[in-house]
């Protein structure tokens, strides 16, 4: 359902600091299936991440969603398909400070124009299923490691996208939250999402979640993974 | 409608992001106002002077005849007001009686006038309530006055009268004509002016023309013209400070392209996560518009607020000197509130426009920062 | 030249308006010579995030420009007292050569920034941005018409000495004087009469059979900017006097002053926008074949008739209302 076609992304052309950071990119990416793409740091997971999740558009090459192409889509339609379709988790979170965690789970939802009232329903009830009824009015800064991924988890899944993306989630997270995100993550797969995660943590790409490796090197793709 | 939804939720984002930021906000908000003040101050008190100016000259008569002897404003033979009164379309003529005295005791220039009401009423005056209030000595209810010739002549004050406007009533002393002329040895002959009324306003300047043509040495002056010549002169002056206070508002342009340029780290990290999470461009342009809107809103309202308070609350004590001129008795007093949409029209194009022009460009710039980079760091 | 606070704030206003334009054509330029939306390249990225800076400039620029336009004849109005023979703004305007031509060039530039705003929201809703290279030509060309009022109302303003003589619309909008004014004036009140209603009905048909059948959209915007102008000479011809009650005040500024009521305000709020929303429906009828925008132009230009119609139909209900209650019967 997310095709790519010979994507190539090229930063700063034309300046002596010139860098392809993705090149021959062609992947297809099923849904419902849990995708992990692993790589060292400079592989180019994080800017295909960010290509799949029409986060950054490719300098060459076609992608298609559902088979709607959206290689070329402004900036507006871009994001709006974005805001419908994907979830974001960074990997350090990223959330806003100075605001609350029930409001930092809102906030990607604000654009949308749903009511306010409405809206924190959602996201209180969004927060309980990840156990996080306690901390809702917490300021984010308060929050422990695990405690603020699942914001983070809790804020990608506001607007009902289809398809979550985490880049290295686990990489501030000790065993324990490791284990317990990839159960978190099992449990939307079985609730019908697809799931994109960068990682190089063998306890991501080795959990029973995970339904295929794709391993990157130096902007490619060495090993396209099987379905296991 | 989702329209009118997505408007509030973002408000109310940039409201709670504005109190995050409180210092800078609040320095902002500040200055913004005290130029606001500045600026609205200014445009009130000259208006306000020249409503005043306006409603002074209200009674006036049409026209005004002096006579001039080489080029300077001499007493004017009572004889003239025959030749006027045979002029078509002349439906009055009186003579006037007036001047200058200036009391040493107090340091000040009266404006001495004759008033009917006190032809029988000899060896006493009236004096305005601005008069009173600085007097010296006033508990005796008697004022001492020097003649022409050095003798001194002792008036009762019979009455204070005060007047809508304080400009009348700060110098103004009324007197009856025996003993004004005894003051200023001004002869039975002569008065000081004469004044006209016209029937028809349109036939004004022609009226002039022909007083000019039958009393050579005479000047009319015509009360619009008057003024006329105070509205150029309070827009001079205003528009003089308003130059100097130009530059307050190139300084304040530059303030506010810097403020809004220099986006804090933290500002800039979190833009790019709203950015990243879903917020498109026009989102953030649009949040950039509301704090703009707040901002700006804020300001301008507290500014006016202020500046009303300060022209006719307290009588505008940081301006006076400057814009009233010369005259050392210049009480308290109160002008008439006077505020429209068009001053608030004209404040707009001076604050609020330079503002949103000077913060346009460092917003964009802020609205268009890549969520991709965010994902990398 | 007079230090009045709202001149001094019309000169910044329309400099910073200038500027603002100016920025916009110049960048608009590199858009018309190097876009290509197809190309993922860093420069053209670098153009689509420029056009977000165009289009909030043109915003502004067009909301101050109508705020703008108003301030100038209020100022213009609130400053006749000093100029002898100025009752009003039309004697203001006529102190020296270029009162005229600014007001007129500021009603001219407003509709101008109204259709290229029309024109900007409807490229922005296409998925592939199909009119930007026609946007910012249209852009290109009304530069120089914006350029041209910062310096007439420049001069106009640095013009304006308070001794100057000059005739107060008694005279100006009189039958005797030489002039357009006085040709609208001579003009046989009856069949001006006929002609306007005509006019108004024709384009308040045309209107409605536009947004119900989503036809004579061409015919329609024709009619509405042949309506706009008719109606402005109706106004000076026979209109006005209803507001006045004075079979010869034919000055269509008066009605602008507190003591008509500031009924010149919603008259002509309502005339330029059925004029500019009317136009819009013209202006989008050529690019109705384009893939991207078939969807989007039809329910745009059906909303633009119908506020055509809304404004245009309210102009007339408030006129047609002062006849009624007017004590002068012609």
């Amino acid at each position: 359902m997310i095709q790519l076609m010979n994507i190539r992304k090229v930063f700063n052309t034309g300046k002596p600091n010139e860098f392809v950071a993705l090149e021959g990119i062609e992947i297809l990416l099923h849904p419902h299936q849990a995708t992990v793409f692993k790589g060292p740091s400079g592989s180019g997971k994080t800017t295909l991440l960010s290509v799949v999740g029409c986060m950054a558009r490719p300098t060459s090459g076609r992608i298609l969603l559902y088979d709607q192409e959206i290689t070329s889509l402004p900036e507006r339609f871009l994001t709006e398909i974005r805001r419908k379709t994907f979830g974001f988790v960074f990997q350090q979170f990223h959330l806003i400070k100075g605001i609350t965690a029930i409001e930092n789970v809102m906030a990607p939802a604000y654009p949308g124009g749903e009511k306010y009232a409405s809206l924190r329903k959602r996201a209180g009830q969004l927060l309980g299923l990840l156990g996080l009824s306690s901390k809702v009015s917490s300021r984010v800064e308060w929050l422990s490691g695990g405690e603020a991924q699942r914001v983070a988890i809790a804020r990608a899944l506001i607007n009902q996208p289809s398809v979550i993306i985490a880049d290295e989630p686990t990489a501030h997270l000790d065993t324990k939250l490791s284990k317990e995100f990839m159960e978190i993550m099992k449990r939307l797969k079985e609730e019908g999402k697809t799931l994109l995660i960068a990682s190089h943590d063998p306890i991501v790409h080795e959990s029973e979640a995970v339904d295929r490796v794709i391993e990157m090197r130096d902007g490619r793709i060495v090993n396209p993974g099987r379905f296991s | 409608m989702p329209w009118f939804e997505k408007q509030k939720n973002i408000l109310d984002f940039t409201l709670s992001s504005l109190l995050r930021r409180k210092g800078k906000n609040l320095t902002l908000t500040t200055v913004y106002t005290l130029v606001v003040f500045f600026l609205a101050s200014v445009m009130f008190f000259t208006h306000a002077l020249k409503k005043e100016a306006a409603f002074v000259l209200r009674d006036a008569p049409e026209i005004m005849v002096q006579r001039l002897m080489a080029g300077r404003h001499d007493l004017i033979p009572k004889s003239y007001m025959e030749t006027l009164k045979q002029i078509k379309g002349v439906q009055a003529v009186k003579a006037r009686l007036w001047g200058y005295y200036y009391d040493p005791t107090n340091g000040a220039n009266y404006t001495l006038m004759v008033n009917e009401d006190l032809h029988n009423a000899a060896g006493t005056i009236a004096i305005g309530r601005g008069v009173s209030q600085n007097l010296i000595g006033k508990e005796h209810g008697i004022m001492p006055f020097k003649t022409h010739d050095g003798s001194y002549v002792f008036l009762k004050i019979r009455e204070t009268f005060s007047s809508e406007s304080a400009l009348i009533s700060s110098d103004l002393i009324l007197i009856s004509e025996v003993d004004f002329r005894r003051l200023f040895g001004i002869p039975e002959t002569h008065a000081t002016d004469l004044t006209l009324h016209v029937r028809n306003p349109k036939e004004l300047t022609t009226i002039a023309t022909k007083i000019v043509q039958l009393l050579p040495d005479t000047r009319p002056i015509l009360r619009d013209e008057i003024l006329r010549t105070y509205d150029a002169v309070f827009d001079w002056r205003g528009g003089i400070i308003l130059v100097i206070l130009f530059g307050t508002v190139m300084a304040f342009i530059l303030f506010a392209w810097d403020k809004a340029a220099g986006l804090s780290a933290e500002e800039k990290r979190e833009i790019g996560i709203l950015k990243a999470i879903g917020w498109e461009t026009s989102d953030i342009l649009l949040m950039k518009f509301w704090e703009g809107a707040v901002v700006s809103v804020s300001s301008f309202l507290s500014g006016l607020l202020l500046a009303y308070l300060h022209v006719f609350f307290s009588s505008s004590v940081l301006f006076e000197s400057a814009l009233k001129g010369w005259s050392v008795l210049y009480p308290d007093f109160k002008l008439t509130p006077f505020i429209n949409a068009y001053q608030v029209g004209a404040l707009f194009f001076l604050t609020v426009v330079p503002y949103t022009v000077a913060t346009l460009i460092p917003s964009w710039r802020a609205a268009t920062i890549d969520p991709d980079s965010v994902m990398r760091t | 030249m007079i230090f009045h606070p709202a001149i001094l704030a019309l000169l910044i206003g329309s400099l910073l308006i200038g500027f603002m334009l100016s920025y916009a054509a110049y960048h608009g330029l590199s858009i018309l010579r190097r876009w290509d939306l197809r190309s993922g390249s860093e420069v053209q990225l670098g153009l689509e995030r420029r056009t977000y800076l165009i289009s909030t400039l043109m915003a502004y620029s067009f909301g101050f420009q109508l705020l703008s336009l108003f301030l100038f004849i209020y100022t213009v109005d609130h400053l006749s007292p000093l100029f002898v023979g100025a009752m009003c703004a039309a004697g203001t305007l006529n102190v020296n050569p270029y009162g005229y031509p600014t007001f007129l060039l500021k009603v001219v530039n407003f509709i101008l920034g109204g259709l290229w705003l029309i024109l900007n929201y409807a490229d922005n809703r296409a998925y592939d941005y199909p009119l930007i290279k026609k946007k910012y030509g249209l852009l290109l060309s009304i530069t120089p018409f914006v350029i041209a009022e910062v310096i007439l109302q420049g001069k106009y303003f640095l013009g304006l000495k308070p001794d100057i003589i000059t005739s107060c619309c008694g005279t100006l909008f009189t039958s005797e004087v030489q002039g357009v004014a006085s040709k609208i004036i001579v003009l046989p009140r009856h069949p001006v009469e006929i002609v306007f209603y005509a006019s108004m009905v024709i384009t308040l048909i045309l209107g409605a059979f536009s947004y119900i059948r989503r036809k004579a959209g061409y015919l329609f915007s024709l009619s509405s900017l042949v309506t706009f102008l008719i109606s402005i000479v109706a106004l000076i011809s026979f209109l006005c006097l209803y507001f006045y009650e004075l079979p010869t005040h034919h000055c269509p500024f008066c009605i602008l002053q507190r003591e008509y009521y500031y009924a010149g305000y919603p008259i002509y709020f309502t005339l330029l926008g059925g004029a500019v929303s009317g136009m819009g429906v013209g202006l989008l009828m050529p690019f109705r074949g384009i893939k991207s925008l078939q969807e989007l132009l039809p329910p745009l230009q059906r909303n633009l008739t119908l506020a055509s119609i809304f404004a245009y139909g309210l102009f007339t209900i408030i006129v047609i209302c002062q006849r009624i209650i007017s004590n002068l019967k012609l």
